[in-house]
C-alpha cells in the first residue's frame, strides 16, 4: 500500500515538473518591453554589463563613467556591474546565459562572432539611440569599423576597440644573435615575411628560445593567422562568404610559407611547444598593441609593423563591440546608458586602453597619452596607419562551427610530412556545406 | 463476533497504528530532502531534457520551435555523432580494462603485510581528491611536446612523441590520465573486498595445491566479483561522462580522435547554440548509459558470486 501510495506520488511530481517545463520552456518569451514600445519602468534599474577583462584599472575607468551615468540619471539606473566572464568561456557563459532567459543587459562581443550575433536578432538596433543623443557626434565614427557590426541601416554594436595587429620584437635577443635589427628593415622598406623568418630562425639556432610567435594561435585558433597570410592576400572564404578560399593559390602559398618555417626553418616553434614572447625567450610575436602592459622591462623590446608579403602588407585588426540585448530587462535604458559610455568625451577615457572607432582621437598624440610605454612615432606607425586599409579578422555567421571544422582538419598540417595543398583541400570540402548552409 | 471486531479497528485507530502512521510521517519527512532534491535536480532536467530534444532552439535568434522527432533523424545522418559514438567506445574500452586491472593489481599488491603499504595507499588515493581540472592542467604541462615526460625520455635517450597532436597518442593519453585520476578509488574498493576474503579459504586451496594463480581465479575473483561488478558500472558509467580532461587537454582533437560523446553535445549546445539538438544527443547519451548498466546488471547472475 505504502509502495503503491510512493510510486504514485512520484509519478504526480513528475507529471506535475513535465508540465512545468511544458509552460516554461515551451512558450516563446516573445518581444521585449522596448518592441511593444512599452512604458520604462518607473523605478531606476540595475544594468549588467559582461566584459572579459579582469584588469582593475580598466573596471575602474567602467565604474567611473558608470557612476558619472548615474550621477545623471539617478531615476533611470541605480547601479551598473560590470561582470568578468573569463576570455577562454566568454561567448559560450553568454550564450548560456541567454539559454537560461537571464542575459546582460549589455555584453562586449568578439569580431569573430558579430555576424552570428548581428544577424540572429539577438541585439537592439542602437542607430537612432546613438545619433538622438546629443553631442554623440556619430559622424565622427569610422566607417570601416562599423561594417562589421551593421546590417542595413541598422547598428547593433559599438566597437569600441579596433585594435590592429603588430610585431614586438626583443631587441636584446636581436643583439645576442647578431641578425639584422627589424626596425632598420622597416625604415629602408625590406622588412618581409621572409625576413622575419630568417632573423627568428637565426635567433633560435644562436640562442635556443622560440623566433617567431603568432601569439594565442597555439595551433588550434587558427583565425590568427590571418595576420600572416594577409601579406599573401589570402582569405579562408569569400567576402560573402559562401565560397571557401582555402584552395586558392595564395592560401596555398602563404600556408605552405608556415609550413616550412615551422617544420624546415624552426623560425616558429612546433605544436606542442610553449613560448611566450613577454616571459623573454621569444624573438619576436605578432599580437595587438594592448599586449604592452605585459611587459615588465625585463629586456628592451620595439613594436612595428606587420611584415609585408608577395602581396604587399595587409593591415589586420582585431575587433570588439559592445552590444545591448533585445531580451534584456531593459534594453532602451541600456542603449542610452551606451550613449553615454561610448561619448566623445568618455572614448578618449576608453582610448587609454581601447584604441577607438572616432576619426578625432585616432591621432598618435591623444593615443601617446594613453600609452605611455610606447612613442608617438610606434602609435603613428602601428595604430593610425595600421587601422587603415585593415581587414578584420575572419567572421562568419556560423563562425562557432567553421572554427571547429578548420580546426580539426588543419591539425592534418601541422605534421612534418604534411601535404599542405592536400590539407587545404580537405579544408574546403569539409566546410562547403557550412558556408553554404 | 468478527465484524464488530472489524468495525471496532477502523473506527478507533490502536495505538499500534498510530504509531506506525507516525513512523512512516517520520521517515518521508527523513527522506523528503533527498526526494526533492531529486526530483528538482536529477528527474525534472530529465524531462527538460526530453522536451528540449523535440525542438529547434536557437538561443541567440530566441527562437523555440516544435520539430518532433527531426533531431532524432538528424542524429542517425550526422557523421560527427557517429564519430563521436566510436571515440567514446574507445575511450571506455581502454579506460574500463586499464583502470580494473591496475586497480586490481595495486589492491593485490597493498594487500600484503608489508611495511609502507600505508603510504603507497595514500599516495596512489591522493590523485582522487586532488581537484579534476588542476591534475589535468598539470598533465597537460608534462604531455607537451617540450613538457616534463618528453625530457624524462630524452635523459634515456629516447625522443618522446608530441603526445597530445597525434590521434591514437592524444586518445592514449587522456585514457591515462583519466586513469591515473581515479584508479585510487578502485584500488580502495578492490582492497577492501580482497581484505573480506576468508584466510581460511585461500589456505584451504593451497593445501589442495593450488597454485598463487589458480587461488587468484578461482578463490579470489569469485568471492570480490560483487566489487568488481560495482566498479565496472561505476566506471563504464563514469567512462561515458568524461568531459574535462578533453577540454583541457584536446579540445576533441586532434583532428576529432578525441571528441568523446559529452564533448560532442557539449559542443552543439555551447559552442554551435543548437541546444534541441544537444538535448537529443544527451537522451541518446542517458539511454546508452542506462543500457550498459542494465547490461552489466542482468549479466552478473552468469558471474557475480552469491548472485546465480
Amino acid at each position: 500500500m505504502i509502495h503503491r501510495r510512493t510510486t504514485v506520488s512520484i509519478l504526480a511530481a513528475v507529471a506535475l515538473s513535465t508540465s512545468l517545463v511544458a509552460c516554461s520552456a515551451g512558450s516563446d518569451p516573445g518581444p521585449s518591453a522596448t518592441d511593444t514600445g512599452a512604458a520604462p519602468p518607473a523605478a531606476p534599474v540595475n544594468l549588467t554589463m559582461t566584459v572579459w577583462t579582469a584588469n582593475e584599472d580598466q573596471l575602474a575607468l567602467f565604474d567611473e563613467i558608470a557612476q558619472g551615468y548615474i550621477a545623471e540619471n539617478p531615476d533611470k539606473v541605480a547601479s551598473v556591474d560590470f561582470e568578468v566572464i573569463p576570455f577562454a568561456d566568454y561567448t559560450t557563459t553568454l550564450t548560456t546565459q541567454l539559454a537560461g532567459g537571464s542575459p546582460p543587459d549589455l555584453a562586449w562581443i568578439l569580431e569573430s562572432n558579430a555576424p552570428e550575433f548581428v544577424q540572429s536578432g539577438a541585439l537592439t538596433d542602437l542607430r537612432g539611440t546613438l545619433e538622438g543623443t546629443p553631442g554623440y557626434e556619430m559622424d565622427d565614427l569610422v566607417d570601416s569599423a562599423l561594417a562589421l557590426w551593421e546590417d542595413g541601416d541598422s547598428l547593433y554594436a559599438y566597437p569600441f576597440s579596433s585594435s590592429p595587429f603588430a610585431m614586438f620584437v626583443n631587441t636584446d635577443r636581436i643583439a645576442a644573435a647578431g641578425t639584422a635589427n627589424p626596425a632598420d628593415l622597416v625604415n629602408q622598406g625590406e622588412w618581409t615575411y621572409d625576413a622575419a623568418r630568417d632573423i627568428s630562425a637565426a635567433s633560435v639556432a644562436k640562442l635556443g628560445g622560440a623566433g617567431l610567435v603568432v601569439r594565442d594561435f597555439e595551433y588550434t585558433v587558427w583565425e590568427n593567422l590571418a595576420t600572416v597570410w594577409g601579406g599573401w592576400g589570402a582569405s579562408p572564404w569569400s567576402e560573402d562568404g559562401t565560397t571557401c578560399t582555402f584552395t586558392e593559390p595564395e592560401m596555398v602559398d602563404a600556408m605552405t610559407w608556415i609550413h616550412e618555417a615551422i617544420f624546415a626553418d624552426s623560425a616558429i616553434p612546433g605544436p606542442g611547444t610553449s613560448a611566450d614572447f613577454f616571459a623573454g625567450e621569444t624573438t619576436m610575436t605578432v599580437t595587438q598593441i594592448s599586449r604592452a602592459s605585459a611587459l615588465d622591462g625585463s629586456f628592451e623590446w620595439d613594436l612595428i609593423p606587420l611584415p609585408e608579403g608577395p602581396e604587399g602588407k595587409q593591415n589586420v585588426i582585431g575587433q570588439a563591440g559592445i552590444g545591448v540585448f533585445a531580451q534584456g530587462a531593459n534594453p532602451q535604458i541600456a542603449a542610452d546608458f551606451l550613449a553615454y559610455f561610448t561619448n566623445p568625451t568618455n572614448a578618449e577615457r576608453l582610448a587609454t586602453y581601447f584604441p577607438p572607432p572616432r576619426e578625432s582621437l585616432l591621432t598618435a598624440e591623444v593615443l601617446a597619452q594613453a600609452n605611455p610605454l610606447l612613442s608617438e612615432e610606434q602609435l603613428q606607425a602601428v595604430v593610425v596607419d595600421g587601422i587603415q586599409g585593415a581587414k578584420t579578422k575572419p567572421s562568419h555567421q556560423n563562425f562557432a562551427q567553421l572554427q571547429d571544422t578548420v580546426r580539426a582538419e588543419l591539425d592534418a598540417m601541422w605534421q612534418p610530412d604534411a601535404d599542405v595543398e592536400s590539407v587545404l583541400a580537405d579544408v574546403c570540402t569539409a566546410i562547403d556545406p557550412l558556408l553554404q548552409g | 463476533m468478527p465484524s464488530t471486531i472489524t468495525s471496532l479497528r477502523v473506527g478507533r485507530p490502536t495505538r499500534r497504528s498510530t504509531w506506525r502512521r507516525r513512523d512512516n510521517a517520520v521517515g518521508y519527512l527523513f527522506v523528503a530532502p533527498q526526494v526533492l532534491g531529486t526530483l528538482a535536480f536529477v528527474v525534472a532536467p530529465l524531462v527538460m531534457v526530453v522536451w528540449y530534444s523535440l525542438h529547434e532552439w536557437n538561443v541567440l535568434a530566441n527562437t523555440f520551435t516544435f520539430e518532433g522527432a527531426g533531431n532524432y533523424e538528424r542524429m542517425l545522418e550526422d557523421p560527427g555523432l557517429r564519430n563521436s559514438l566510436v571515440v567514446s567506445g574507445w575511450f571506455s574500452l581502454g579506460l574500463v580494462v586499464l583502470n580494473i586491472s591496475l586497480a586490481m593489481v595495486l589492491a593485490l599488491l597493498l594487500n600484503q603485510k608489508l611495511r609502507g603499504t600505508t603510504a603507497f595507499r595514500v599516495m596512489f588515493f591522493s590523485p582522487v581528491v586532488v581537484s579534476l581540472v588542476a591534475w589535468t592542467i598539470v598533465w597537460g604541462f608534462l604531455l607537451q611536446a617540450d613538457g616534463g615526460i618528453n625530457g624524462f625520455l630524452s635523459t634515456l635517450g629516447i625522443e618522446g612523441p608530441n603526445w597530445l597532436r597525434n590521434g591514437t597518442t592524444a586518445m592514449i593519453s587522456v585514457i591515462v590520465v583519466q586513469v591515473f585520476k581515479n584508479v585510487g578509488l578502485n584500488m580502495i574498493l578492490f582492497l577492501a573486498a580482497l581484505q573480506g576474503v576468508p584466510v581460511e579459504i585461500q589456505e584451504a586451496a593451497q593445501l589442495d595445491g593450488a597454485n598463487a594463480w589458480r587461488r587468484f581465479w578461482a578463490v579470489i575473483v569469485p568471492l570480490v566479483s560483487p566489487t568488481i561488478l560495482l566498479v565496472s558500472i561505476i566506471t563504464v558509467v563514469g567512462s561515458l561522462e568524461v568531459f574535462a580532461q578533453i577540454d583541457v587537454l584536446t579540445q576533441g582533437g586532434p583532428g576529432h580522435s578525441t571528441t568523446v560523446l559529452v564533448y560532442y553535445l557539449y559542443q552543439q549546445a555551447f559552442e554551435f547554440n543548437q541546444f534541441g539538438y544537444a538535448s537529443a544527443v544527451s537522451v541518446l547519451l542517458f539511454v546508452l548509459v542506462l543500457t550498459l548498466t542494465l547490461i552489466q546488471w542482468q549479466t552478473r547472475k552468469r558471474w557475480v558470486f552469491h548472485e546465480s
